[in-house]
């Protein structure tokens, strides 16, 4: 070992150090870990040599470019991560390190521009998705999906969740994990049976909207059914889709849970991304997670605290509402920035030219031999029937620079799920059909 | 500076017409429009230009306290520097740019990094295997109960109900054992400081699942019988479950795995310096011994000749989110590892716990010092004299600190100590910053002798002053339309 080693991120040479141990009382920092049982102290530490920032920056863009990366491919991938454009503002803010290296807000009187922003993004989330309150973010869509479960079961007090089909796989594994010890049971069938089959009333209906195939479903009836049943109504939606369609509190929704992601925050393999998680006030007391609110101070000036804290681990301990601790600060602040910028004009203009893209593609494709549009009524997402299996496909996609839809083949043969955003050009939708054409 | 137009929420900001950002163009025909009836009405939003967004977002931005700009000894948070070099890195376009479900073959490099990852943090706490799936320390806690649970019912174990977890830890702890379906036994802490292990061996028995412990403590101190609990629970059948909150004092200096720990987790949003971006992202990344492999949660990477895989685990405990973890703080905390290497490493606690001595030592006189011993990264005071004396609490220090520019430390945690000050100063932060903090802390103290008014009406050149959570709770406020509501 390089015994003059010194780390650019400690600032005490040896020098200095040496003179804290002897302020200490100790001749050496070894003295330090003697609580440490002998026999285990000081192990064994086989981990490569320190790097050059230089080296390193070197050695991962090479890293990195081993990936196909969307941007230099066109894609059409979705399936519960979208590619959306991204305004230089959100990066920029975003960065600033007043937000990026500050803790979660404990110490209210230090933390406003946290929980400030955070106001607004609990705000932004009620607006978009119709309810009346929300929370400061869950880890993902899919465990804000599972909480919600988990608090049905809670307010109902009852521990039969009823999963409806066209809720993505991703999301029912997660579910599954996250509430496999809870005593709790996992109904999973179609919304023909729970709308004609008389069954025990469950703790709540899980939905999705549009559904994991692209398809928007009519809920109606349904909402109805889980009234009658005294269930909650838990849906599971996407950002851009709402900020166009209905919001589900015209069909009955109790709780509604989105992936926050396609607001501002970049696919990076999958995250970390940001749980939107909203629902009726009703259940306030009954959430998962942080929650802002707006007070006075001793000068009865206005400010922001976490509120309702009683909810949480770190006061209930084993019987809280959630185990979750740190969330999602920073993304929920990008998703803000973003809605921010986007404004009541702008998401709606770019839903819309998602759907615009997408049906342009859907129209295209419908005429191609062999290939068929299986959706009646869709948004920006798609199932396309093809004529051969889509790993072939995909992979004479990718030869061709381009990365083709989500594989259902697990599910049914030969489909796969198409996405389209704003940022797939016309060329590039073009280049993708005219591909396809030459399969058959 | 008018202080009330700069609170003023975007939404009240709002003039319709305003514009934030610039459209793609529409480069396609457009077609036709799915019927009104299946369209939303008019969505609020707030209305305002672009450099009026900036300005707001940078404005409200420097009402916080940030370790860029502060002293931040937050006891069990470790908010050391968090290197620029990793932001970098994580925004490579190959990194930043992927979907989570590319086809495996096209995104070789990120599976590269992460089976790099699961290798470097095994090694680091002398595990077998890792998983990334976790997204939070919270998370990955749950996991762990999971896998232990797993284990149990898998050797049709069935009437193992019962998680001990001393009476000091996190409460996220007893948290998670519940949601992994355990009943929580609490049990307490000796006079030293360790786990009181008469205590222990009295609630152990063959219903014991496993026991959760955080090493170093939340009192900051290496538990002296660490040899003895680990038997004890292992002799009755159980598992133990390392919180690693506090990985950071023993990094290179014991591998929890060779002392016989079955799981641990790490939260590279501390030790592995992911930003903490108020309040998360994290990630927590679960490391477990040989008899937990199995049951890893799901994917993990394997390499299988020259190629990288995601996969799942034979007996898997099944998915923690959507996709396969927080790849940003994964890509931040292998960079971080890389950068600092072997020597680095090893430097980071003894550093870590260099400092926390030295704060000891130098404030021994000033603040209660419940366990006078040697500690780890953190030490934890107390403020019960003062408050005897001077009718001057925790808060009231903690929040004159503000007024120092020094962000308090952790207040009332671990809950077994009265008036409590928990000090952890990191290995990022240099002796002069320590000796500022010491000479603030001593004339603080002073303070709350001649002037104890001055701590409780603490602090007074915040943005706000202390801000009533009484009438929040009561009356919740939780967005824009609840305070137009109201007003």
């Amino acid at each position: 070992m390089n015994k003059n080693y010194q780390s650019t991120y400690t600032p005490n040479t040896p020098e200095i150090k040496k003179e804290m141990l002897k302020e200490i009382g100790v001749s050496s920092y070894e003295e330090l870990f003697v609580d440490i049982p002998e026999k285990y102290r000081f192990p064994t530490l086989d981990l490569p040599a320190p790097t050059s920032e230089f080296d390193l920056k070197n050695e991962m863009s090479k890293l990195s470019n081993k990936n196909s990366t969307p941007g230099e491919f066109s894609s059409f991938i979705g399936a519960g991560a979208y590619r959306h454009f991204i305004p230089s503002v959100v990066r920029q803010i975003t960065s600033r390190s007043e937000f990026m290296t500050s803790y979660t807000p404990y110490q209210p009187e230090v933390s406003q521009g946290t929980l400030q922003a955070h106001f607004e993004f609990q705000s932004m989330v009620c607006e978009l998705t119709g309810m009346e309150a929300a929370n400061a973010g869950m880890y993902d869509g899919a465990t804000s999906a599972a909480e919600a479960a988990l608090m049905a079961c809670r307010i109902n007090k009852n521990l039969t969740i009823n999963i409806v089909d066209g809720v993505s796989p991703l999301y029912t594994d997660v579910i599954k994990t996250l509430t496999q010890a809870s005593g709790i049971e996992i109904i999973q069938n179609d919304l023909n049976s729970v709308l004609k089959e008389s069954h025990e009333p469950p703790a709540c209906y899980v939905i999705q909207q549009p559904n994991f195939s692209g398809e928007i479903e009519d809920f109606s009836k349904l909402s109805e059914i889980a009234k009658l049943n005294n269930a909650l109504l838990i849906v599971i939606t996407e950002p851009m889709f709402l900020s166009m369609y209905k919001t589900p509190n015209h069909y009955g929704a109790d709780i509604v849970v989105a992936e926050g992601q396609p607001f501002g925050v970049s696919l990076a393999y999958g995250g970390p991304y940001a749980g939107l998680f909203a629902c009726k006030k009703q259940y306030l007391r009954q959430l998962p997670g942080r929650i802002v609110g707006e007070t006075v101070d001793t000068d009865n000036e206005k400010g922001y605290v976490l509120t309702l804290q009683t909810r949480e681990q770190h006061i209930k301990r084993d019987r809280a509402t959630s185990n979750i601790c740190t969330s999602v600060g920073l993304i929920a602040l990008m998703a803000t920035v973003y809605m921010a910028l986007q404004g009541k004009v702008g998401l709606k203009y770019l839903s819309e030219l998602c759907y615009h893209k997408a049906h342009y593609a859907a129209d295209k494709l419908s005429k191609l031999n062999g290939f068929e549009v299986v959706n009646n009524n869709f948004f920006k997402e798609f199932t396309l029937k093809c004529p051969t299996s889509v790993k072939d496909i995909n992979s004479y996609l990718h030869e061709n620079k381009v990365i083709g839809g989500y594989d259902l083949s697990s599910e049914s043969d030969n489909h796969m799920l198409l996405s389209f955003t704003e940022m797939n050009s016309k060329d590039e939708i073009d280049n993708f059909i005219n591909l396809l054409a030459k399969i058959n | 500076m008018n202080k009330i137009s700069k609170r003023k929420l975007l939404f009240d900001q709002s003039i319709t017409g305003k514009v934030g950002t610039t459209m793609p163009s529409m480069d396609i025909p457009a077609q036709k429009l799915p019927d009104s009836s299946q369209l939303r009405e008019e969505l609020t939003m707030p209305e305002v230009s672009e450099n009026e967004i900036v300005r707001y977002f940078s404005s409200i931005s420097q009402m916080n306290f940030s370790i860029d700009h502060n002293f931040y000894p937050l006891g069990s948070c470790t908010m050391k520097y968090n290197p620029k070099l990793n932001d970098d890195i994580a925004a490579l376009p190959g990194f930043n740019d992927i979907h989570p479900l590319q086809d495996t073959s096209t995104t070789q490099g990120a599976l590269e990094l992460m089976h790099h990852l699961q290798i470097l943090l095994a090694e680091i706490t002398g595990m077998a295997g890792t998983s990334l799936a976790p997204m939070a320390g919270a998370e990955a806690e749950l996991a762990g109960m999971l896998m232990i649970r797993a284990y149990h019912r898998n050797r049709e174990d069935f009437q193992r109900k019962k998680v001990i977890i001393p009476d000091s830890a996190h409460g996220t702890n007893p948290a998670s054992a519940v949601m992994a379906g355990f009943e929580v036994v609490s049990i307490p802490t000796d006079k030293n400081g360790n786990t009181d292990l008469d205590a222990l061996r009295s609630v152990v028995d063959d219903t014991t699942a496993g026991l959760m412990l955080t090493q170093p403590s939340t009192i900051g101190l290496f538990d002296t019988n660490i040899v003895e609990i680990v038997n004890i629970i292992n002799e009755n059948g159980g598992l133990i479950y390392g919180d690693g909150a506090n990985l950071n004092a023993i990094l290179g200096k014991v591998k929890p795995g060779e002392i016989g720990f079955d799981v641990i987790h790490s939260n590279l949003h501390k030790t592995f310096t992911q930003p903490h971006g108020g309040g998360g992202p994290g990630a927590g990344a679960v490391m477990v011994s040989q008899r937990l492999v199995e049951f890893l949660p799901d994917p993990i990477v394997t390499k299988i000749k020259d190629n990288f895989d995601l996969t799942k685990p034979s007996k898997s405990i099944g998915k923690m989110g959507a996709f396969h973890g927080n790849f940003g703080a994964l890509v931040r905390a292998y960079a971080y590892i890389r950068t600092l290497g072997k020597e680095g490493i090893n430097s980071i606690s003894e550093d870590a716990v260099i400092n926390a001595n030295y704060l000891r030592t130098k404030l021994e006189n000033t603040l209660d010092l419940p366990y006078n011993r040697i500690c780890s990264h953190e030490v934890v005071f107390s403020a019960k004299t003062i408050k005897e004396k001077y009718g001057v609490n925790a808060l009231d220090i903690s929040k004159r600190l503000i007024d120092y520019n020094i962000h308090p430390p952790t207040m009332y945690f671990p809950l077994i100590v009265d008036e409590a000050l928990l000090v952890e100063p990191t290995e990022t932060e240099s002796k002069e910053t320590l000796d500022d903090f010491i000479y603030v802390i001593k004339q603080i103290v002073d303070e709350a002798k001649t002037d104890p008014e001055l701590l409780h009406n603490a602090p007074h050149n915040t943005p706000n002053k202390r801000l009533n959570e009484a009438l929040a709770a009561r009356n919740p406020k939780l967005s824009w339309r609840d305070t137009q509501v109201s007003s």
